[in-house]
């Protein structure tokens, strides 16, 4: 028996035991779903009965029994009924996202009957993804978002058709996927993709059902639908880079993108079932924190708009080869930013720094992240000092360094450590020109402290 | 003149995190009315406490920005020039992009 009383062969046996039961599990709900299809084709109107009082042609709609059992609450819906459901089931439908607005939509769609429905994420599940995209579990962290939303999708309904896409949405391959759909969901989280998804939307004549989440506010709209706007004729210039903040840096409270993802699976559903007024021409503004949710009248369509207007120049060519990445000056990929400000000599990697603490030298380190991210985890004996806050607080840093006898050298140990690395350059900068030239900033901020010098050190 | 100032979609930050305002606006010198013309530069001077760049981009608000006067976008009743009457509730909403 090895040192840890066998313990990582358990491990290593659950964790390929439990892998092995997702690919099956998933590999049944694959088959059963294509057995559901075949056996529709085959025989249309007996499904799950021999009886031919099933309905059928006689009641002038073409739901079977099954259906009818599955549906019947919305089936009950005086407003909604059999042609609702009838339409519902003739549509198709595609989520581009499954995160925290795309895990709910695909959820409710899925349960409500949608006939088809696609969606396309290049992801992977992540442990700290889950407070909010719940249709992901943790046996699916590793492994393709696409995957798990369509097995969770396929569990929840096995008689509609579920597509994967599992790939990121590109010029290149967006006309084609967004083609096969009457319906799209944006449900991404970039300002790149949103145009690129609204374009696309208009060249080829879809409805748009498009949410945002962050912090504690949500906004929705449905776009491009009855000659009502497109995003763009609501936002024809790009909002500066540092408008556009991310979850992974600001924060969100999941069950808000969950609210507006639902309304989302909502808004699809009245455009697809022909049933009710879809938000067309109007913004829903919700408002967590005060319980408030909004709704505004804005601008119709602009004559002057790029992509929908009467000079319109977006086309379908210019589409594949625009570059909406330096359109709207951010990634459309959710990868944090890697700046570059400082020179070799101003900088050190964790690992060094780690020697550093261990040959005793003295020095002092400034954490130059925002409070609440101070109080989340830090490195011993770190000063906090946020960068927005760091000129004014100067003076506490000379008297830090006075108290441990340090004298502002070229040598003296001044470091500087954020979340990444980017902040702390900015800082260093900062402090360079303030007069203490000693200071250095730590690469890749604590993330590299937990991937290079303490596995344990908690990562956010 | 009596009105109620919002700040949405991280547009809040720029005033200390407070969200509504209510405020007395006086008329500009020799004016007969109060445009968001006006208003705007007020808001500047009076309410944004850091990055003015991200409220305001000119003598109009950055892109990304929504104006609402009283639940209604900005472009359907004049924009800057929209004329603003007492008890008018001004809505100033960043764009999200996050999901």
């Amino acid at each position: 028996m090895d040192s840890n009383g066998g313990v990582d062969e358990l491990l290593t046996e659950l964790q390929s035991l439990k892998d092995s039961k997702l690919d099956i599990e998933a590999r049944i709900s694959v088959l059963e779903a294509q057995l559901q299809q075949i056996q529709s084709k085959q025989h249309p109107n007996q499904k799950g009965s021999s009886d031919c009082s099933n309905g059928g042609s006689e009641s002038g709609h073409d739901l079977t029994p099954d259906m009818i059992y599955r549906y019947s609450r919305q089936l009950l819906l005086p407003s909604f009924g059999v042609q609702g459901q009838s339409n519902l089931l003739k549509s198709s439908i595609l989520v581009i996202g499954a995160g925290g607005l795309g895990s709910p939509a695909l959820l409710y769609l899925a349960a409500c009957g949608v006939g088809r429905l696609g969606m396309v994420d290049h992801d992977v599940v992540e442990l700290n993804n889950l407070h909010r995209q719940i249709i992901h579990g943790e046996a699916y962290i590793g492994r393709s978002k696409v995957e798990s939303a369509a097995a969770a999708c396929r569990s929840i309904n096995s008689t509609i058709e579920i597509v994967e896409h599992k790939e990121a949405l590109r010029t290149s391959n967006a006309l084609e996927i967004v083609s096969k759909y009457d319906i799209v969901i944006d449900a991404t989280d970039n300002a790149p993709s949103r145009y690129m998804i609204s374009d696309c939307c208009v060249l080829l004549g879809k409805p748009l059902v498009s949410g945002a989440a962050l912090g504690l506010e949500g906004q929705l709209a449905v776009y491009n639908y009855n000659g009502g706007p497109c995003y763009r004729c609501l936002f024809p210039t790009p909002p500066p880079t540092t408008a556009c903040q991310r979850c992974s840096d600001s924060g969100v409270l999941g069950v808000v993108p969950g609210v507006i993802g639902c309304l989302q699976a909502l808004e699809a559903i009245k455009v697809a079932s022909l049933v009710g007024e879809p938000l067309s021409g109007r913004m829903l503004l919700f408002d967590a924190l005060s319980a408030r949710i909004r709704i505004v009248k804005i601008r119709g369509r602009s004559s002057l708009c790029e992509a929908c207007g009467d000079n319109a120049t977006v086309t379908h060519q210019k589409f594949q080869h625009f570059d909406y990445e330096k359109f709207t000056q951010s990634p459309l990929s959710a990868a944090p930013l890697k700046l570059k400000l400082l020179t070799a000599d101003s900088r050190i990697s964790s690992k060094e720094y780690d020697e550093v603490v261990k040959k005793g030298e003295a020095h002092i380190l400034i954490d130059v992240r925002p409070s609440h991210h101070y109080k989340i985890v830090s490195l011993p004996k770190s000063t906090n000092i946020p960068l927005a806050n760091l000129e004014d607080r100067l003076p506490e840093i000379s008297s830090e360094l006075k108290r441990k006898g340090i004298h502002d050298a070229p040598d003296a140990g001044i470091y500087v450590v954020c979340r990444r690395g980017n902040d702390s350059q900015r800082a260093v900068q900062l402090l360079h020109k303030m007069g203490f030239t000693s200071a250095k900033d730590i690469v890749g901020g604590l993330e590299s402290w937990a991937h290079d010098v303490d596995q344990r050190f908690p990562t956010y | 003149m009596q009105l109620t100032l919002e700040f949405g979609g991280g547009l809040e930050l720029l005033c200390d995190s407070v969200k509504i305002h209510s405020v007395n606006v006086d008329l500009p010198a020799e004016e007969k009315k109060l445009t968001m013309k006006h208003l705007l530069a007020w808001v500047r001077s009076n309410l944004i406490k850091e990055r003015p760049e991200m409220f305001m981009k000119g003598d109009t608000v950055r892109p990304g920005v929504l104006v609402l006067v009283n639940d209604c976008d900005w472009e359907l009743s004049g924009q800057l020039e929209t004329t603003l009457e007492d008890k008018d509730v001004v809505v100033f909403i960043s764009t999200l992009h996050g999901g």
